[in-house]
């Protein structure tokens, strides 16, 4: 929850997920939907105005009892979970290197400050790491501003996943970058995944990129989850009709056919219409959705969907 | 609302030349200066030209970020004054008109940028804006006649003078502010819109309906459409003619439907193969080479494309290539030297 001095707002509200080991996992929806607040909460990242009011994070170890993460101190979750088990790669990380350090330092720094390596063992580490993480040498050799976006957002991730975390967590990690460089960037986070059999978030507002690289979507509207299952399966036959839109408003190259957007605005968070959240914009709508909420209802094999069509 | 249009004298000179372009860049060539004082130079825009025909058309110049697209929409707008070539509007060099007529130009050819919330400043009121469009360009003195000619175009993009009346741009979300910069540049009954990646800031789910206006202008108002984009799906789905543009350069130029399901210049299809589709997902997920320092590119001699390139032989790192005629388009690529 967010606060303002005089209210609270629900950028998120009643959501529950379950993520599992060795999945791509996405999380769909548009500006103002609540996907970046839900991840923020998933880091235990939780500093005002961001509030949490209800709930908890917990992250199953193989070896010990589940963290809860939401729970723990600023200074526990700093020691024990950010980076060794749960990294977050933000919107625009690019830009987060030092613009003052070389490449290969910014490894041997993390190596030295999170796994307290000497400086001498941590930077002939930091460059066979970088090499198997694909990194070009002269690349490893530039300052930040000689590369190119794409070639230090791949830094970025490569950093991240240096200590070879359980989760990752992955803001929107290519909406500043270029289609090709996009693609890099992107195949270049679902192999470190793969490799590391672990679990990744991906946070994008792009349809596109949920269909070519995660195999779980979750699609969120008003800080709600509306709908939730394999990509493949909610491509296929989106039940939402806010799903549905989403997906069917996406031009395509090769086909000019008319295509038409949602109407209407987002609600105002502040004071969210009564019923559904999606009820003033859906032209399937009917009397129960102006009045009672659906709930996120399983409907076939890890698939859920709320809205009142289909209760 | 054409109809309505106060005829100017000064558009309908014709230049008695055998086919007029209603817009005609002319090899333009703009150079930034970067590193110490600026006296490494690079070329943001080199040796381009392009035309747009004396009828309704959407033309897409489409590219990556850094390929000169936005300097290229600059230049054509008359903010910034190209090193070498020209830009003719109606056949007269936009950057050496004289004061009546940049009026003039300026009542033809309008822009809309890419966020809406820069567009407006956040302490006025939006109608503001458009009433002084109203007044400073069309010249409508009373107040009936500009809030007829608001009312007018504010309806023609789904909105209403009630809705719009007295508000400040924070009260709007982005799609609606975009809405009301489209208002107010249709509001002088352009003859061409320059749009800056226009949607790139609006909700994919809402993002079409604004592409739908621009075909609407085309076919009821006969505007003409500069559309800058880096979005090739949206472009495929608007445009009537295309030109993608790499580090400065016009790459391959031709009709939308030649240049996007065709491909010939090797970049263009790196560019289509790239973009993220349902049911590519394989294809999608294979290993491509990835361009690594930028400024290399740009000051190349050759092909900027080169280094990157699958299909690159030695003369394309040492010499530049020029436009060849391929089927319906023109690709700047030797591959297609001896054809």
């Amino acid at each position: 929850m967010l606060e303002s001095p005089q209210e609270f707002v629900d950028a998120v509200s009643d959501v529950s997920v379950d993520l599992y080991r060795d999945e791509v996992f996405g999380i769909a929806g548009e500006s103002g939907c609540g996907k970046t607040t839900l991840v923020r909460v998933l880091y235990g990242h939780i500093k005002p105005p961001l509030v949490l009011k209800q709930g908890s994070v917990e992250l199953c170890t193989e070896d010990e009892r589940p963290i809860a993460i939401t729970s723990l101190s600023l200074r526990k979750r700093q020691r024990m979970v950010w980076w060794k088990r749960i990294s977050y790669i933000p919107q625009a990380s690019m830009n987060v290197l030092n613009p003052t350090m070389r490449i290969r330092d910014h490894f041997a720094e993390m190596l030295k400050v999170y796994s307290g390596m000497s400086k001498e063992r941590a930077y002939p580490r930091a460059y066979e790491y970088a090499e198997t993480m694909g990194l070009p040498s002269d690349a490893l050799k530039a300052f930040p501003h000689q590369l190119s976006g794409g070639m230090r957002q791949r830094t970025v991730i490569a950093m991240a996943v240096l200590l070879e975390p359980d989760l990752v967590l992955a803001d929107e990690p290519s909406s500043a970058l270029d289609v090709i460089t996009q693609r890099t960037a992107l195949t270049f986070l679902k192999d470190v995944q793969t490799k590391l059999g672990n679990t990744l978030v991906l946070v994008t507002h792009d349809m596109n990129i949920h269909s070519v690289l995660t195999d779980k979507v979750a699609i969120m509207y008003a800080g709600k989850i509306i709908e939730i299952g394999k990509t493949s399966d909610v491509f296929q036959k989106p039940l939402h009709p806010y799903t549905r839109a989403l997906i069917e408003s996406l031009p395509r190259l090769g086909d000019k056919s008319q295509r038409t957007g949602l109407g209407g605005q987002p609600p105002d968070l502040r004071r969210p219409p009564e019923g559904c959240r999606f009820h003033p914009r859906c032209s399937h709508a009917w009397a129960a959705c102006s009045s009672d909420e659906p709930s996120l209802l399983e409907k076939e094999d890890e698939r859920r969907v709320a809205c009142w069509l289909h209760a | 609302m054409r109809g309505v249009l106060p005829v100017g004298s000064m558009h309908e000179v014709s230049m008695g030349v055998d086919k007029m372009f209603l817009l005609d860049v002319v090899n333009v060539t703009k150079v930034f200066g970067y590193g110490f004082l600026g006296r490494a130079r690079f070329r943001a825009v080199d040796n381009v030209s392009l035309h747009q025909e004396d009828e309704p058309k959407i033309l897409t110049i489409a590219g990556e970020s850094g390929c000169g697209k936005t300097t290229l929409a600059r230049t054509i707008l008359g903010f910034m004054e190209p090193n070498e070539g020209e830009v003719k509007y109606k056949g007269r060099n936009i950057h050496r008109l004289r004061s009546k007529e940049k009026l003039w130009f300026r009542k033809e050819v309008q822009a809309i940028f890419q966020d809406p919330f820069e567009t407006f400043n956040p302490m006025r009121k939006v109608d503001a804006y458009l009433y002084e469009a109203a007044k400073n360009l069309l010249g409508l003195k009373s107040v009936d006649e500009a809030t007829k000619c608001v009312e007018e175009s504010l309806e023609f993009m789904g909105l209403s003078l009630k809705e719009v009346e007295g508000k400040h741009p924070s009260e709007f979300s982005g799609g609606q502010l975009q809405r009301m910069s489209i208002a107010r540049a249709l509001l002088v009954r352009p003859r061409l819109i320059v749009a800056d990646e226009p949607v790139s800031m609006i909700d994919a789910s809402m993002r079409m309906n604004i592409i739908n206006t621009f075909k609407d202008m085309k076919r009821k108002l006969e505007v003409s459409f500069i559309y800058i984009t880096h979005d090739l799906a949206t472009a495929y789905y608007v445009s009537d003619e295309i030109g993608i543009m790499y580090r400065g350069s016009l790459v391959e130029e031709g009709p939308a439907q030649e240049v996007l399901m065709e491909r010939h210049h090797p970049y263009t299809k790196a560019l289509v193969s790239s973009l993220p589709e349902p049911g590519k997902r394989e294809e999608w997920l294979k290993k491509t080479k990835a361009s690594g320092l930028e400024i290399k590119e740009f000051l190349s001699p050759g092909c900027k494309y080169a280094n990157l390139c699958l299909k690159a032989f030695e003369k394309c790192t040492k010499q530049k290539p020029p436009m060849f005629p391929v089927r319906k388009a023109n690709v700047a690529c030797w591959l297609y030297e001896s054809q």
